[in-house]
């Protein structure tokens, strides 16, 4: 695994509750929870491998590869339509690749069906690019949602485990609105204690800056590396915004023409002398 | 002179000869919709398959079964009585007015109840129940389908087909005979109020009147034949919801779409259920 960057500009977050996320007992994910953690300790969380997808005449993916240890989180970096969310709705099983494989903690997913899909999805928190969060529940509903389908936690503990996730991102004010009637920062910040319900050990996050001003971008990012510093989540965030993947990220994918053009870390990125790479950082600045 | 004027021309296949562009564009006419037709019913096959596979597996969604039993059921009460209750008029008027002309006035009882209990109710309720069911659906789960929510039910590892569209489907198979029966009633009360103010008769009367050459099987098969009413507009009003695409447009062409399809759908059924009726229940 290679090392985290340094994130000197931001600081080591707060939970505003100040409670572990994982520290509700009646919380705990269930003993196939904790032994699929295990595995996805044995060896990468997620590989990648030969990875293609088109839509009609247009190639999205032209053979990605790419590995995700646990504990790690890679930022896939790209231009707009290179495949980055394409790559992300592969892995939870959104959509089939056209050729390669993805084993999501040792098992293959390309070829399993619905049932065994949804086996493995329960391992997996996935944040949406605009939040996705049902428009007839509450925040509260929504974020119980998976709890109520897969756990078997009676109401009193499904309501202490929403309260102390919401705590974790800053919302537990907010528990009776509905999603129209909060910002699109926080719709970002309940889709990610919705994806943080069932104590995933993997975490995909398709943009989870997008859109958002910089201070609440911030906080984004300060919640996703205080999910790093308590829990071996292996995580993929897709995001355009290379300040926010610096300070988040391992390691930085750079997808061109549905390939990594180069993975590495931030620096290691910053000093290449690829033409496409420097160009990108360049845009950027 | 040319330098390569010697040299003999080669031909390619653009030599040979083409077919007119009237023809390329009546065959491109003809194949594109035919095309989309059947990717359309193939598609439909798929989905139908998924909703059945899903049907015998846990959870049975039953909290999602009731609310939408309510949804599709009590809500849809209001409208479907008044719809009966407005034909079970019109029918005893124009009847009355037919029946005096050929000396059979007697019969107008007879001819409003099984008018009403063979056809009118049954059908009367479906084209409802498309309009405000088809149109809710379709609407509901194109937006959730637009807006990443089936995604996001799907990613959390729930069998969408299972939660919205079988729970949809079975509360409209099993709502559509009970709103016929009310639809029914409200037309048979109508009917005989519109009688009753043209020459008074007492309700006793009429409805004795209006039953006796009718039998149980009278009854029976036209109100079961809505459940496969039901089952159509619950099938593509979900189909049409699940597959939207394009925004808000997508969200208002599903809506449509589901009422349309599912509207004609249910005639061309009443066409075959009718004659299958005839057949096993003469």
């Amino acid at each position: 695994m290679m090392p985290p960057v340094q994130a000197p500009a931001v600081k080591p977050p707060k939970s505003a509750s100040g409670k572990n996320l994982a520290s509700s007992a009646s919380a705990k994910p269930s003993n196939a929870q904790r032994a699929s953690a295990d595995q996805a300790n044995a060896g990468p969380a997620i590989i990648v491998q030969g990875l293609h997808k088109s839509y009609g005449e247009q190639k999205v993916l032209n053979g990605l590869n790419l590995k995700v240890g646990s504990g790690q989180t890679v930022a896939v970096l790209g231009r707009s339509g290179t495949g980055k969310s394409v790559l992300l709705r592969l892995i939870i099983g959104l959509q089939k690749p056209d050729a390669g494989t993805i084993h999501i903690q040792g098992q293959e997913i390309t070829s399993a069906n619905l049932e065994e899909m949804n086996e493995i999805r329960k391992k997996m928190g996935f944040l949406f690019q605009h939040a996705a969060l049902y428009d007839s529940l509450t925040v509260e509903e929504n974020i119980a949602f998976p709890l109520r389908r897969h756990t078997e936690m009676t109401a009193a503990q499904r309501s202490e485990r929403v309260q102390e996730l919401l705590a974790s991102v800053g919302m537990e004010a907010d528990l009776q609105k509905m999603p129209s009637d909060i910002s699109g920062g926080m719709q970002k910040r309940v889709g990610l204690a919705r994806a943080l319900a069932l104590e995933p050990g993997i975490l995909l996050l398709d943009e989870p800056t997008a859109g958002l001003d910089p201070i609440t971008s911030g906080e984004i990012d300060e919640l996703i590396l205080k999910l790093q510093e308590e829990r071996e989540v292996a995580s993929i965030v897709v995001t355009h915004d290379l300040h926010s993947a610096k300070v988040i990220a391992d390691r930085i994918v750079l997808l061109h023409e549905g390939n990594a053009v180069i993975e590495g870390t931030y620096d290691e990125l910053e000093k290449s002398t690829d033409e496409f790479v420097t160009e990108f950082f360049k845009r950027d600045s | 002179m040319s330098l390569h004027a010697n040299i003999p021309r080669r031909y390619t296949t653009d030599d040979l000869p083409q077919p007119s562009v009237a023809i390329r564009s009546a065959a491109a006419a003809i194949w594109n919709p035919l095309n989309s037709l059947l990717e359309w019913f193939g598609e439909l096959g798929m989905f139908i398959w998924q909703v059945m596979r899903s049907t015998f597996r846990r959870p049975f969604e039953g909290l999602e079964l009731i609310r939408q039993l309510d949804e599709v059921g009590s809500k849809s009460l209001p409208m479907v009585a008044m719809a009966g209750a407005a034909i079970g008029a019109v029918l005893a008027l124009e009847s009355r007015h037919s029946l005096i002309q050929f000396g059979a006035k007697s019969l107008l009882p007879a001819a409003v109840v099984f008018s009403i209990i063979h056809e009118t109710g049954p059908v009367i309720t479906a084209l409802v129940v498309c309009g405000r069911v088809g149109a809710g659906i379709g609407a509901e789960l194109g937006s959730m389908k637009v807006t990443e929510q089936i995604d996001a039910i799907e990613a959390s590892g729930v069998n969408a087909y299972k939660l919205l569209a079988f729970t949809r489907i079975v509360a409209c198979i099993l709502m559509m005979p009970l709103l016929t029966l009310a639809a029914d009633f409200a037309g048979i009360i109508t009917g005989w109020l519109a009688n009753t103010l043209a020459e008074p008769i007492a309700f006793h009367k009429f409805i004795h009147a209006g039953f006796a050459g009718t039998g149980f099987s009278d009854f029976l098969a036209p109100t079961f034949r809505t459940m496969v009413f039901g089952l159509i507009i619950g099938v593509i009003a979900c189909f049409q919801g699940m597959r939207s695409q394009g925004g808000t447009e997508g969200v208002g062409r599903s809506a449509t779409s589901a009422v349309v399809l599912s509207s004609l759908f249910v005639m061309l059924a009443d066409v075959i259920l009718v004659k299958l009726i005839l057949v096993f229940f003469p």
